[in-house]
């Protein structure tokens, strides 16, 4: 037998890529198909390493098409499979991300945001949230996870796992590459031993027993001869979806008492606005923390509730593009009154003070 | 009423199939459901295919199939090969979907010498969409994109797939290139093309030249004629490569 990657539970420093092979390797991932791109190319380095250590597979696709494809394939054989990507990467992989959507395949996928539009930078962003929880031709049935701490990069990657061979949507660990190439101390451990069980992957081709006698074929496909047919097919979907929507959402609420102002982000700046929003209360003024953890699907209630709860009068988003959560808040918390002001820094990084200084100039 | 027998492996609940009267896929998957039949294989086998007219065939079979996007067939299937070995996985797709869109994948699949049998239906357009210009389009040739007939100046030459193939694949590969014309001979390449990725020796690759009156505008003569003696001037039948002794003329 093959011996698990991790007994126990042992602390560790590492960068977000190793932490994601880790955490895959913990979750019983059979099989990794990549492109290169960075900056998650330590993913398969890693991978590569560790991986045949462990009776795990690999395979450098020719593309990010592929690599979506392949892990399409994968999935249906009834193998836990992921990929990594970035930017362009994650472009491609829309393609394939649509397939899983619509066949609902428990594809597993960790984007490290990088700049854009286009090539952008190599650096980080967080502009891949539109793109993430929403590319395609279909209507994002798909989870989306935004991480903002290397400890989280690990309990989320082994949590994606399981929600994707649980509800069988497309399953995205959304970090950037901040997270990607920092390293920060954290937690490794068994799941079994935290009493998370690991989902089974359960096959969709290639099942047991003959065909035509002990059962009928499989005949999987994505089209529809009729508009009704896909109707009918969409409308199930969301149907699945909405059924599954409270089950999944995750989200984490700080210091909104009596706050006149709550601050909305998502990632590694949730970290900024963590920390602005207790030096605000120190300095008496009464700021709030609200972070959507899942952004697909959204933590809708939640914040509306947290809105009537501290009856704050006013919301302030910050982030590292142009308006992507902030367009999501929009349409999330449509009917709500309340002013919201925004912090747009597209590819670059939010500091505590940043957030500190917005703060200021609106109360 | 007598009606003619059909492959085991052939899914009876979706007959008759639903390609144009005289085309040459029904050809070409009947040679398929008996070499399937005849390895005893039904049981093990996956089938994929795109949206192309191969789409056609998402139910064709009484074997496990999926369907995926124009071109993608090739990725699914290594993905599904490389995640069970045990299964037998046969990509299903037009010039368009192998040449075209797909070319990336189909040409590092066959570098990977990855252990799929990928078989290709060449009839020289893009015939699901309505007859537009293939990488197969003959020179001259009237496509609804090329309405003038094809300029070689403009649009290259056709592609010979399993020419390119051939050079590119280690020795254990199996290439091929077979007619809808030559039934027993078509039925034998299709067999190889599986038989060699049962014993493991590499990547299988089969062309089969095949026929579209709809989207030619031909009559069951002019079909047959364009098929015999034009498509097999420029594209020569025959084993190119092949771990089973001295290739088949």
């Amino acid at each position: 037998m093959v011996e698990k990657p991790i007994t126990g539970s042992r602390k560790a420093f590492m960068t977000g890529n190793e932490i994601v092979t880790w955490a895959a390797l913990a979750s019983g991932a059979d099989i990794m198909f990549g492109y290169p791109i960075t900056p998650q190319n330590e993913v398969m380095h890693y991978w590569t390493r560790l991986a045949p250590r462990f009776g795990r597979e690999f395979l450098q696709t020719e593309d990010e098409i592929s690599a979506g494809f392949t892990v399409c394939g994968a999935v249906q054989a009834g193998r836990k499979a992921f990929t990594a990507t970035a930017g362009p990467g994650n472009v491609l992989m829309q393609e394939p991300f649509g397939m899983a959507e619509a066949m609902r395949l428990p594809v597993v996928a960790v984007i490290q945001q990088r700049g854009g539009p286009s090539s952008g930078t190599v650096v980080y962003s967080q502009q891949e949230v539109t793109l993430t929880a929403y590319g395609g031709n279909g209507e994002g049935h798909r989870i989306v996870y935004s991480v903002a701490t290397h400890q989280e990069i690990f309990d989320y990657v082994i949590k994606a796992f399981n929600t994707a061979w649980t509800y069988r949507f497309p399953t995205f660990v959304l970090g950037d590459g901040y997270q990607a190439k920092m390293r920060e101390p954290l937690e490794l451990y068994d799941p079994a031993e935290r009493g998370i069980q690991l989902v089974p992957p359960t096959p969709l081709v290639g099942l047991p027993g003959a065909i035509g006698e002990d059962r009928e074929p499989q005949h999987l496909c994505n089209i529809y001869s009729l508009e009704e047919e896909l109707y009918d097919a969409v409308l199930r979907l969301e149907k699945d979806y909405q059924a599954m929507a409270p089950l999944v959402v995750e989200w984490q609420e700080k210091n909104c008492d009596h706050a006149e102002l709550i601050v909305v982000s998502h990632g590694v700046v949730s970290r900024a606005a963590d920390d602005a929003v207790q030096a605000l209360r120190q300095e008496g003024v009464r700021a709030g923390f609200f972070r959507p953890v899942t952004l697909r699907p959204f933590p809708q209630q939640q914040l509306r509730e947290a809105l009537r709860r501290s009856g704050a009068g006013r919301l302030l988003v910050a982030e590292s593009s142009q308006g992507q959560l902030l367009r999501l808040l929009r349409q999330e918390l449509y009917g709500e009154r309340v002013p919201i002001d925004a912090l747009l820094m597209p590819g670059v990084g939010i500091v505590d003070e940043d957030i500190i200084a917005k703060v200021k100039s609106i109360l | 009423m007598i009606q003619p027998a059909m492959p085991k492996s052939w899914y009876a609940p979706t007959k008759p199939h639903k390609f144009c009267p005289g085309c040459g896929h029904g050809i070409a998957l009947k040679a398929l459901g008996e070499a399937i039949d005849e390895l005893n294989i039904q049981n093990r086998t996956v089938f994929g295919c795109d949206i192309g007219c191969s789409l056609l065939a998402w139910n064709f079979f009484a074997v496990d199939s999926t369907q995926t996007h124009h071109g993608r067939t090739t990725p699914v299937m290594v993905g599904i090969k490389r995640s069970r070995p045990d299964l037998l996985c046969v990509g299903y797709m037009g010039d368009g979907g192998g040449y075209s869109i797909g070319s990336q994948h189909l040409l590092n699949s066959a570098i990977r010498d990855e252990k799929v049998t990928l078989i290709l239906i060449n009839n020289t357009n893009y015939a699901m969409t309505g007859g537009q210009l293939a990488p197969t389009t003959l020179p001259g040739q009237k496509t609804e994109t090329t309405p003038y007939g094809r300029d070689v100046t403009k649009t290259g030459y056709p592609t010979k797939g399993p020419e390119m193939l051939a050079a590119i694949t280690a020795d254990g590969a199996y290439i091929a290139r077979a007619t809808v014309a030559k039934y027993r001979q078509l039925r034998t390449f299709m067999k190889r093309a599986l038989q060699n990725q049962m014993e493991g020796n590499g990547f299988s690759f089969l062309e089969v030249l095949s026929t579209c009156p709809t989207n030619w505008r031909t009559n069951a003569a002019q079909t047959w004629d364009f098929l015999e003696d034009q498509m097999e001037a420029y594209f020569p039948v025959g084993e190119l490569k092949s771990p089973f002794g001295k290739g088949e003329k």
